[in-house]
């Protein structure tokens, strides 16, 4: 998708900028937005850079850093923490050979802490694009990753 | 008011009983018959009919809705809008998620007679862009409203028109708060803003705005259909209603719950929750979220109650309640918690940003040790600071769990202090 046509599909308005944003970052390889990605919004939509910027800066959802195909967000708040969301990020980071907020080698993972995923009932929990894990034990991160491996794109 | 049932479902009704996907068993399911009886009367009608039931928005602050609705209907201004609070962020909380996934058209029921009481013709629902599953199932929902003449223009031969748009949110707790929600809305980072003036009269576009919680908009259909009066006969005389609760933490069986108002913290966890697992004692529970206040197990007989919880300085919220064993180090999850402010803070009022910053200074220092009588007097005072002088309820409401530690754990501080400034 380029931007032109994320926002011909969302609108050019600022209240269609983050839905445009957002979805043209989900439709990149690594799940970020360039410095020309930013000057090529602020151009078609007439809406300074810097308020471009301001935004993707802003959003925990947007990032400007290069990242994997798929986000694995791990909730850092208190009913996760009290329910073992510890030994969950430890499995991540030694199953993936990377530490929390890295990219794996091969583009596929990144792991990221994530505000409460409102899913405090199944806790420790974390989401991978639309799909959430609860009541995570070590024993069961590896199955999880492995059903993202060699996934066709969707 | 003792004969409180503790559990009461009324916005949960139909959980399970429907599949969300289907609008025609809503339907069947008793669903937008309340919208059929509003449509005929007038909006002053439909907005005594919710201030006769008492009802207090659910999302945390507790302000009556139809006075709300009311000051929305008098404010001058034009075109006004209509927004449901679905950014739900608040850690320990998922009902409005549950209600989005559930029970898709209870909530855009309520938003429609809302809108059709204060004549607003545009709304938005405001999701948080980590929902996805609520964000499709919304989405499909309101498609099958207005293929059914329940949206749109002239709904149901009335001569009212009315639709509503989704807007997801990019991840950030604060777009929770009213101010910020609407600039995310504007298209800008969501910082918030003084008040007053308040969205009723100055909101999205500056234009007067009601903003609801999800569990709010739910319980509108239910007053037009059982009357205001019937339903302030439900829970007790300063909190009418149900709640639903969140429960989480080292418990038996977390889950979503929905009570009757009144019902005791203790009841919701031993009667619902089943208690504490590997036969722990309760050390402590922190009610409404992480903006919430932390009670000793001695308190937890206290019943959802807005007026009988004000004498203690303290709420229900949007109704989470995490449990604490006496495994956990309460200076540990005061960290846990400052932390997650220190992340959403968006930087904008001094006493907010830099108040969370030099909180988790202080906090070290306990934890580390090295903390002197001097550093609780400057904890006190900082956090005292931020309730009073930050402009949006974040920073008001990030020191509140550690105040109330200070408060009722006051040993577990100084305990950790080293030493006495002299």
């Amino acid at each position: 998708m380029l931007v032109k046509e994320a926002l011909d599909k969302y609108g050019k308005t600022p209240d269609k900028l983050i839905g445009a944003m957002l979805a043209y970052q989900k439709s990149t390889l690594c799940n970020y937005l360039t410095e020309e990605d930013i000057k090529e919004f602020a151009k078609e939509t007439k809406i300074p850079e810097s308020r471009i910027y301001s935004i993707a800066s802003f959003y925990s959802l947007l990032s400007m850093k290069e990242r994997g195909k798929y986000i694995v967000m791990v909730c850092y708040d208190v009913p996760c923490y009290i329910n073992g969301s510890v030994n969950v990020v430890n499995e991540l980071e030694k199953i993936l050979e990377i530490k929390m907020g890295q990219t794996t080698t091969d583009k596929l993972f990144t792991i990221e802490y994530s505000s409460c995923l409102g899913c405090c009932d199944k806790a420790p929990a974390l989401q991978i694009g639309a799909t959430l894990y609860g009541n995570l034990t070590p024993e069961k991160i590896s199955s999880i990753l492995s059903t993202y491996r060699g996934k066709k794109d969707e | 008011m003792s004969n409180i049932e503790i559990t009461k479902n009324i916005l949960t009704a139909r959980f399970d009983a429907i599949n969300p996907d289907s609008i025609d068993e809503y339907i069947s399911h008793n669903g937008y018959s309340a919208l059929k009886k509003s449509l005929l009367k007038t909006g002053e009608e439909i907005i005594n009919d919710i201030k006769t039931s008492n009802l207090r928005g659910r999302g945390g602050a507790a302000f009556p809705t139809g006075i709300k609705m009311e000051a929305v209907l008098k404010a001058y201004g034009s075109p006004k809008y209509i927004i449901c609070n679905a950014d739900e962020g608040e850690p320990g909380n998922f009902k409005d998620r549950y209600l989005m996934e559930k029970d898709p058209h209870q909530i855009i029921e309520g938003i429609i007679i809302c809108a059709y009481a204060t004549d607003i013709k545009h709304g938005y629902i405001f999701i948080r862009g980590e929902y996805i599953n609520a964000i499709n199932i919304m989405r499909k929902a309101l498609e099958q409203a207005r293929v059914k003449g329940y949206l749109g223009d002239n709904i149901l031969d009335s001569g009212y028109s009315f639709d509503i748009e989704i807007y997801t949110g990019a991840g950030s707790y604060v777009c929770g708060e009213e101010f910020a929600l609407l600039v995310t809305i504007e298209g800008k980072p969501g910082r918030s803003t003084y008040k007053p003036p308040f969205p009723t009269t100055s909101g999205l576009y500056n234009k007067p705005t009601q903003i609801n919680n999800v569990e709010t908009f739910c319980n509108i259909p239910h007053i037009i259909n059982m009357g205001g009066e019937e339903f302030s006969k439900i829970g007790t005389s300063s909190s009418t209603g149900t709640k639903l609760i969140s429960l989480s933490g080292n418990i038996i069986s977390p889950g979503l719950y929905e009570v009757e108002l009144g019902t005791s913290i203790r009841d919701i966890i031993n009667k619902l929750g089943n208690g504490i697992p590997n036969n722990r004692k309760i050390k402590m529970v922190q009610i409404g979220g992480a903006s919430g206040p932390i009670i000793p197990e001695n308190m937890l007989d206290i019943k959802l109650d807005t007026k009988e919880m004000k004498k203690l300085d303290l709420c229900f919220g949007s109704g989470a309640i995490i449990v604490m064993d006496d495994r956990i180090d309460v200076l540990d999850i005061l960290k846990r918690i400052t932390e997650f402010f220190h992340h959403e803070s968006c930087g904008k009022c001094t006493p907010c940003r830099e108040g969370l910053t030099q909180m988790l200074i202080l906090l070290d220092r306990f934890t580390d040790g090295i903390a002197t009588t001097n550093d609780l007097a400057l904890l006190e005072i900082l956090m005292e600071t931020m309730n009073q002088a930050s402009i949006c309820g974040l920073g008001q409401a990030a020191p509140i769990a550690t105040q109330k530690v200070l408060e009722y754990f006051r040993e577990e501080f100084t305990n950790k202090i080293c030493s006495t400034d002299s």
